[in-house]
């Protein structure tokens, strides 16, 4: 595990260089993904990236400094108990991973890295593990006969996102299939229907539809 | 109510005794060309009728010498406490008031399991007392969500041994108690409502696989050693006898020993519930039926669906009873059962034995109209 957070805050420095850079000086200041430790690195020019072992050095002093900070605390741990909105462990500056090659395009929106995707995928898993709670719990759902999605729908089956928006002949409308997650609350489990961007409502939608990854889109089916 | 006021069902009823009434009266020749009429008007509105249409009656009363006879089913009621929920409760009292309908009255009535949905002693009490309206004899099975708040305490109490046999008309009949687990809960320190929490969700994969279990398995060897091989045996389970759908536990996970144990009889019918769908199956020298719940129908897995199910329609989602209902099985005189869904929001479907023995060669049930996604 230990490696993988290296690796990943190692990636994340070698492009993600942020916080003041004292260009006079050359020096480059870098701030870890907790938004709050940062340190100094010498003789590196803004946008330059480090070789890789001396990147892993770094990643290493960023470690050591926060676990300085917090004894005994797990880095992974930490970062998903911290209370509040989600911190946001964007990388700021996505330059290709290797030296940019003549036959290659680079742009802030290319070149993602392992650090990227695994930022990207936790931050859309933990979105998902939320709608899956909610799907799977009457009460937070909002039903009041103690009914939950899934008594219907185990892993989400028969919800056929792809094939939304639809006509819905029961409802004589296009219905979007938040539509339709409403209209089950309302109905099935007895409960009020929820605001369009209520956070409980884009959760079952991510859900639901990561249930159905790899689905071919099939919009207005029956 | 006022007589002007009268429902489509008063209708119908009034109708089909008026024509009960004259049924007595009609000589030999009449009373066929009567059922051929009905039956030819059935036809022509594309409708399978059920087995036991009144021809087949007839015929059973021509030729007494083989054992027919019915039993009725209903199962998977799920029932709430009825502060919380009486909608569950009032799907069970339609079952109950269907089964009891039936004429001539099936000879017992099969209750597949979950009658409760999570154990409570409450939702078992309303059930017994729901259940204590039929007319004819009651046979319990016990499914997993009368079980794991209390490993079974409250129902064996109201309904005896989860694990039995009995005789009936030269029919050996074995209830099983198939939704046996491995303990996952000890481990995790859950309560006992956190157990049954964990069991009760069908996509909860914290649980382990459904097990008849070498204990019972030993008693069923047992049991079925002082049977003939010619004797027709109907095995009662909650979970399919056999390997669906691992994840939604449409799985028994000793299904192939369990079958080994039947293997030497020539006519075997396993029916069993917990699915909540049409189902079909066979594998070997066995039927497999699964019957339908009163309470909310289960979606067709995503994979493993017998070839030779053919699949009821989808359900209609703003249609809360569509994909419910009870049903009756007619057991021939060969022993094999003829399974009738009773489906409330549309036309009853048969699965014939014979289609099942003929591997789907012969009687197809119905065609669906729209596949599932």
């Amino acid at each position: 595990m230990k490696r993988d957070i290296l690796v990943a805050c190692t990636l994340a420095l070698l492009f993600a260089v942020a916080g003041a850079i004292a260009q006079q000086r050359l020096e480059t200041i870098v701030t870890l993904c907790d938004n709050e430790t940062e340190i100094v690195i010498a003789g590196l020019k803004p946008g330059q990236a480090l070789e890789h072992g001396a990147a892993f050095q770094v990643a290493d002093r960023f470690m050591d400094e926060w676990k300085k900070k917090n004894p005994g605390s797990n880095w992974i741990m930490a970062m998903n108990m911290k209370p509040g909105p989600p911190i946001a462990m964007q990388v700021r500056r996505t330059a290709a991973a290797e030296p940019v090659s003549a036959t290659k395009q680079a742009g802030v929106y290319s070149g993602f890295t392992a650090a990227d995707e695994f930022i990207w995928k936790t931050e859309l898993d933990k979105f998902v593990a939320e709608g899956n709670r909610i799907f799977h719990d009457a009460q937070a759902v909002g039903g009041t006969i103690g009914v939950s999605c899934d008594m219907c729908h185990p892993n989400a089956a028969n919800t056929h996102p792809e094939t939304y928006p639809k006509y819905q002949v029961q409802m004589q409308k296009v219905a979007l299939l938040r539509d339709m997650i409403n209209w089950c609350i309302q109905h099935p489990a007895k409960g009020k229907p929820l605001a369009d961007d209520d956070p409980k409502l884009r959760a079952m939608e991510a859900y639901i539809m990561a249930q159905r990854a790899g689905k071919a889109m099939e919009p207005g089916k029956h | 109510m006022p007589a002007k006021h009268k429902s489509v069902e008063t209708k119908w009823y009034e109708a089909r005794e008026a024509v009960m009434r004259t049924v007595p009266h009609l000589g030999r020749r009449d009373f066929f060309n009567v059922m051929g009429a009905s039956a030819a008007a059935i036809m022509a509105k594309g409708l399978l009728p059920p087995h036991s249409f009144q021809l087949v009656e007839v015929a059973h009363a021509q030729a007494p010498k083989p054992e027919k006879f019915t039993f009725a089913y209903v199962s998977d009621t799920h029932l709430y406490s009825p502060k919380l929920n009486d909608q569950f409760i009032r799907a069970a009292m339609r079952a109950v008031e269907d089964v009891n309908r039936l004429d001539p009255q099936p000879d017992f009535v099969l209750f597949g399991g979950d009658l409760a949905q999570l154990g409570a002693k409450e939702e078992l009490d309303i059930g017994r007392q729901i259940l204590k309206d039929l007319k004819a004899p009651l046979r319990m099975m016990v499914g997993e969500h009368d079980w794991y708040l209390d490993m079974g305490d409250q129902w064996r109490d109201y309904f005896g041994k989860e694990t039995y046999s009995f005789d009936h008309k030269g029919v050996h009949f074995v209830v099983l108690m198939s939704v046996m687990e491995k303990d996952f809960w000890t481990a995790r320190g859950l309560t006992p409502e956190q157990r049954m929490k964990t069991v009760a969700g069908l996509d909860n994969s914290t649980q382990s696989a459904f097990e008849v279990g070498a204990p019972q398995r030993q008693w069923m060897s047992d049991d079925l050693a002082k049977v003939d091989k010619k004797t027709p045996v109907v095995v009662f389970s909650h979970s399919p006898l056999y390997k669906y759908y691992r994840n939604w536990n449409f799985w028994t996970d000793d299904a192939d020993e369990v079958q080994a144990i039947l293997k030497k009889f020539d006519n075997v019918t396993v029916i069993h519930g917990h699915t909540h769908q049409v189902l079909s199956n066979r594998i070997g020298n066995i039927n497999f039926h699964g019957l339908l719940s009163t309470a909310w129908p289960w979606p067709y897995a995503p994979e493993g669906l017998p070839k030779l199910t053919v699949a009821m329609d989808r359900s209609n989602p703003f249609s809360p009873l569509d994909g419910c209902g009870d049903g009756r099985i007619d057991m021939n005189a060969d022993g094999l059962a003829d399974m009738i869904y009773n489906l409330w929001e549309r036309n009853p479907m048969t699965v014939p034995a014979s289609y099942l023995k003929s591997l789907g060669k012969t009687n197809l049930p119905s065609a669906t109209m729209l596949k599932t996604y």
